[in-house]
């Protein structure tokens, strides 16, 4: 293996190390919501120095691969898209942990009625951040595809979800603050699972060289 | 280590070194760059006294090897080259096979014991990446190799007499992207059993293979640092100006 391998090597997989920590946030941030877990919440929120340390991190070895060994090809593109996905994995990481804040207030209070649009949402949000990592690793520019297709999905369950808590307003003026904690967090998880989308596209630039971002693909 | 304090250097009396101080860390690899002209390939034969050979050509201030003044009176200047190995721009191997280019150094040491003449070229091939492509035609001629695979040879043969030091001067500048890389790679290897100084025109080199970056001009040696500092926030302006390529 080239010694420049190597350093490619090192920052995969300093990126990957980066991507687990995140995943480890969303999880625990879903648990936290949905088992009311207060404990995970503030695990959460602990672990988001050491996050943001990595961002820091990646964005050094980032840039003194570029100065050192001026890449080339694939390799400046692979460069280029952990510059541009450390920054979105970091703002996930943030989501989770506002998702915590979110849900450490709820859980002092009783639960609202169960929500059933806000779990499903949650649950994709998290894999769309899962998939958009293994499509990043395997260089895999179908699967990044699919997960940016499923964004829409993401954006009707918002809505959807935000109508559901909408009624509980009206419903009883009791729950408004509640159900406002609970829109903010069905917005957190969305622009997590943007955060996924955006990884994609880059994953598809790495892979293909093209660039899909704000622009209509033709099918 | 190297340990470079207030040395000049002349030709005649022309001074094209001015008061040098560094120090050449061991088992690193140190870039020197500048500009043509700017003194970083005297600098360079200064080490192993390469210079002493030019009529008219002296050095004043101290140049010591872990600690062994190599300009003091009764320096062996045969035994001081033996452990300071130096590889040049042009590949200059022998018209000998390649065998004999490897052997000559330790033939010439006074080392007759075939068995242990076999072992060493061997070692040193593989040490310098070229022993799968020769290892079958060891006889032939030298000379019928390849540009890069000559450049290689010749640090095979720099290696068999055992240096601490390799001094390499410019020793891809010649050589094809391919047989540069091969060479950049040998250099990366080499520095984990050797201490290598490095003159390059190619600051991306310097920037690929090196530890430590010394950047010369006009005879003074204008920043020394480690290569990462030297390549992303260097101190000086004239140090910036010269790697951003605004002159030079």
């Amino acid at each position: 293996m080239r010694h420049f391998d190597r350093e490619i090597e090192h920052l995969k997989q300093l990126l990957l190390r980066m991507g687990a920590m995140v995943e480890e946030s969303i999880n625990e941030s879903i648990a936290a919501l949905l088992e009311r877990d207060t404990d995970a919440a503030q695990r959460v929120i602990a672990a988001d120095t050491a996050i943001d340390r990595m961002e820091l991190e990646i964005d050094q070895h980032t840039i003194e691969l570029i100065a050192m060994m001026q890449p080339a090809a694939i390799d400046l593109r692979f460069v280029a898209a952990a510059m541009k996905i450390t920054p979105e994995l970091e703002r996930v990481a943030d989501l989770a942990v506002d998702v915590c804040e979110r849900a450490i207030e709820l859980n002092r209070e009783p639960p609202l009625k169960p929500a059933l649009d806000l779990p499903r949402l949650a649950r994709i949000a998290q894999d769309m951040v899962r998939q958009s990592l293994d499509a990043f690793v395997r260089r895999d520019a179908a699967l990044a595809r699919e997960v940016i297709a499923r964004d829409d999905d993401v954006d009707r369950l918002t809505e959807q979800s935000f109508r559901e808590l909408l009624t509980y307003m009206l419903e009883d003026s009791r729950n408004i603050s509640r159900a406002i904690r609970l829109t903010f967090i069905g917005k957190y998880f969305e622009r997590m699972a943007d955060g996924a989308t955006n990884i994609c596209e880059m994953v598809v630039y790495l892979a293909e060289g093209k660039v899909i971002k704000h622009q209509h693909e033709p099918d | 280590m190297i340990e470079v304090r207030d040395f000049d250097f002349f030709y005649g009396e022309h001074q094209v070194l001015h008061g040098i101080n560094l120090d050449i860390p061991d088992r690193q690899v140190t870039a020197l760059i500048g500009p043509s002209g700017c003194g970083k390939s005297t600098f360079l034969r200064s080490i192993n006294r390469m210079n002493d050979i030019i009529p008219g050509a002296r050095g004043r201030g101290l140049i010591s090897i872990d600690g062994e003044d190599v300009y003091a009176p009764g320096v062996d200047v045969v035994s001081l080259r033996r452990r300071v190995g130096m590889v040049f721009q042009k590949s200059n191997p022998f018209p000998k096979s390649i065998y004999e280019n490897v052997a000559y150094g330790l033939r010439i040491g006074g080392i007759s014991d075939k068995r242990r003449i076999d072992a060493t070229v061997e070692r040193s091939l593989r040490r310098a990446a070229i022993w799968d492509e020769v290892k079958d035609r060891l006889n032939s001629s030298a000379l019928a190799l390849s540009g890069g695979q000559q450049q290689r040879l010749c640090i095979a043969r720099a290696l068999a007499v055992d240096p601490d030091i390799l001094l390499m001067d410019e020793p891809a500048s010649a050589l094809d992207p391919i047989a540069t890389q091969k060479i950049e790679e040998l250099v990366y290897e080499l520095k984990s059993n050797y201490t290598i100084v490095i003159v390059t025109h190619n600051m991306q080199q310097a920037a690929r293979v090196s530890d430590r970056t010394a950047f010369f001009m006009l005879g003074k040696l204008v920043e020394y640092d480690v290569t990462r500092t030297i390549f992303m926030t260097p101190k000086e302006k004239l140090t910036e100006d010269y790697i951003t390529g605004r002159f030079g």
